[in-house]
């Protein structure tokens, strides 16, 4: 698997790393935001593109954390970047439930010594038909779902991003219906491709992508890897979202990249990558159809669209 | 009180006042500082731009029945006109730079995606009335058909609205409020109709 972190780092150097990136990211903070602010990166940028297609391109630094999706901290795409200074990442908690052996609450730093963060370059696809390319840091969630112990009646799990409207300004206003929520099947849950992420070219999460930790699930539209978590359960039936409750003819519990199956609103045949001019061709699964399409080979993707 | 001069002095300095955003928005598409996804973003502001103008256009109407205001409508082909240059530089960016000419999957696009569809009757809707606005044809068609044609400003105010609600996906306070005030523009109109048949044109 090309895309797979073959760039494995302990923890600890991980976090030694961090500490350093953390150091200069300081002092760059007060000056203004851009992508040559982060110099430090680029010593060792090698690390992120050796894992990458040769169509594929970085996305910069800058990009990533000023055009978001985070209706949390509002419904524009530099919002969550203007607003979400006062979000307090640390300490942070996620709650296990449902079908598990013992429902338990996990400080997320017993969590992180308890698992191996590797770097991981996925493509990200918006369903509103943009795309990037994203250096993550993180770790497979089927660490995580191994330590819960969930019951072998468990089928799905659900997600839940954390309610602080004090904090998070978007969810003062009642846009979708808060907190958000998502789910996956269990068999994508454990897919290798899927991780829980904590950082991003080498920082702790930025808030606006979802601080501390999120997930990524590469082959599915962006709006399932649902970020800031704080609870995960175990059920036996499929979990409502968000977005398929909102507007249940547009989106899916799947949401898989699909270029053959078109939204209402976006062709998704298409799409323009961030940072190109001209619009490129839509990969069926994002471009991970080797990894995961023996998830869906009983399942008619036009109907669970 | 203001006169008809008055308004009309005023027309060059509104020309540049709408005239600018445009200029100011190709600068900095050109110099690379529209944000991380210039293109969406100048097709966003161009369209916004349009539909203000467009409601604008219906308000100066309601604001010429008020005495002191009645000249202001000599303003009304003139925002008018610039509402169709935004709409065409608006469509113009979707075509050209979102699209890259594809013809054929942009009138898929048209006819698939409902929001598109709204937009480009109301873009289609605007053509008959920029292309009457000189007063040479007004006297031409003759004052009454032309006033017919222009009734077409309220499907296109419309249909713009809905364009924009539809493309929203969460948050829709911005399209309503716009919805809301054509809404309350067409009643005004329907209102004066009712109450004083007499002056009907």
């Amino acid at each position: 698997m090309k895309i797979l972190g073959s760039e494995i780092t302990p923890y600890k150097t991980y976090l030694n790393r961090r500490k350093f990136i953390k150091g200069s990211l300081a002092s760059a903070m007060l000056a203004t935001v851009t992508s040559s602010a982060f110099a430090n990166h680029d010593s060792d940028l090698s690390i992120y593109t050796k894992n990458l297609n040769e169509n594929d391109k970085l996305n910069s630094y800058e990009e990533i954390t000023t055009y978001n999706n985070f209706y949390e901290f509002g419904t524009h795409k530099k919002h969550p970047h203007l607003n979400s200074g006062n979000f307090k990442p640390r300490p942070w908690t996620i709650k296990i439930d449902g079908l598990v052996k013992k429902p338990q609450t996990f400080d997320l730093e017993k969590i992180l010594s308890n698992v191996t963060i590797e770097d991981r370059v996925y493509r990200l696809r918006c369903v509103e038909a943009w795309s990037m390319v994203i250096p993550w840091q993180g770790f497979q969630l089927s660490e995580l779902i191994k330590m819960a112990e969930p019951l072998s009646s468990a089928k799905y799990v659900q997600f839940v991003t954390v309610f602080r409207p004090e904090e998070m300004p978007g969810q003062q206003k009642r846009t979708i219906i808060w907190p958000y929520r998502e789910g996956l099947r269990m068999d994508e849950a454990m897919n290798p491709l899927t991780i829980l992420a904590t950082g991003l070219y080498g920082h702790e999460m930025p808030n606006q992508n979802g601080a501390p930790i999120r997930l990524v699930v590469p082959w599915k539209y962006g709006f399932k890897s649902i970020k800031s978590i704080v609870e995960i359960r175990f059920l036996d039936t499929q979990p409502e979202t968000s977005w398929e409750t909102l507007a249940p003819w547009e989106y899916g519990f799947y949401a898989n990249v699909n270029p053959n199956v078109n939204h209402p609103r976006w062709s998704q045949g298409t799409e323009r990558r961030i940072g190109e001019f001209k619009r490129r061709e839509t990969l069926m699964f994002n471009g991970y159809e080797e990894e995961v399409a023996h998830l869906y080979k009983d399942l008619d993707l036009t109907k669970f669209y | 009180m203001f006169s008809t001069r008055n308004f009309n002095r005023s027309k060059p300095v509104l020309f540049i006042l709408i005239m600018f955003p445009s200029l100011l928005w190709a600068y900095q598409f050109v110099t690379g500082n529209l944000g991380v996804n210039p293109i969406e973003k100048l097709m966003d502001e161009l369209g916004l731009m349009a539909l203000r103008l467009i409601i604008i256009t219906l308000m100066i109407t309601t604001l010429s029945n008020i005495r002191p205001l009645k000249s202001i409508v000599v303003l009304r082909r003139m925002i008018g006109l610039f509402a169709f240059y935004y709409v065409c530089l608006h469509f113009s960016t979707y075509i050209v730079l979102d699209h890259f000419l594809d013809m054929q999957f942009i009138i898929q696009d048209i006819i698939k995606r409902p929001f598109i569809t709204f937009g480009f009757i109301s873009f289609l809707f605007l053509i008959p009335l920029a292309s009457t606005s000189t007063n040479n044809m007004i006297k031409r068609l003759g004052f009454k058909l032309w006033k017919k044609i222009h009734y077409l400003i309220y499907p296109v105010a419309i249909l713009a609205s809905m364009h924009f609600y539809v493309l929203v996906r969460a948050d829709k306070t911005e399209p309503v409020i716009y919805m809301g005030i054509i809404i309350l523009l067409l009643l005004q109109r329907i209102f004066k109709k009712l109450t004083r048949p007499q002056l009907a044109q």
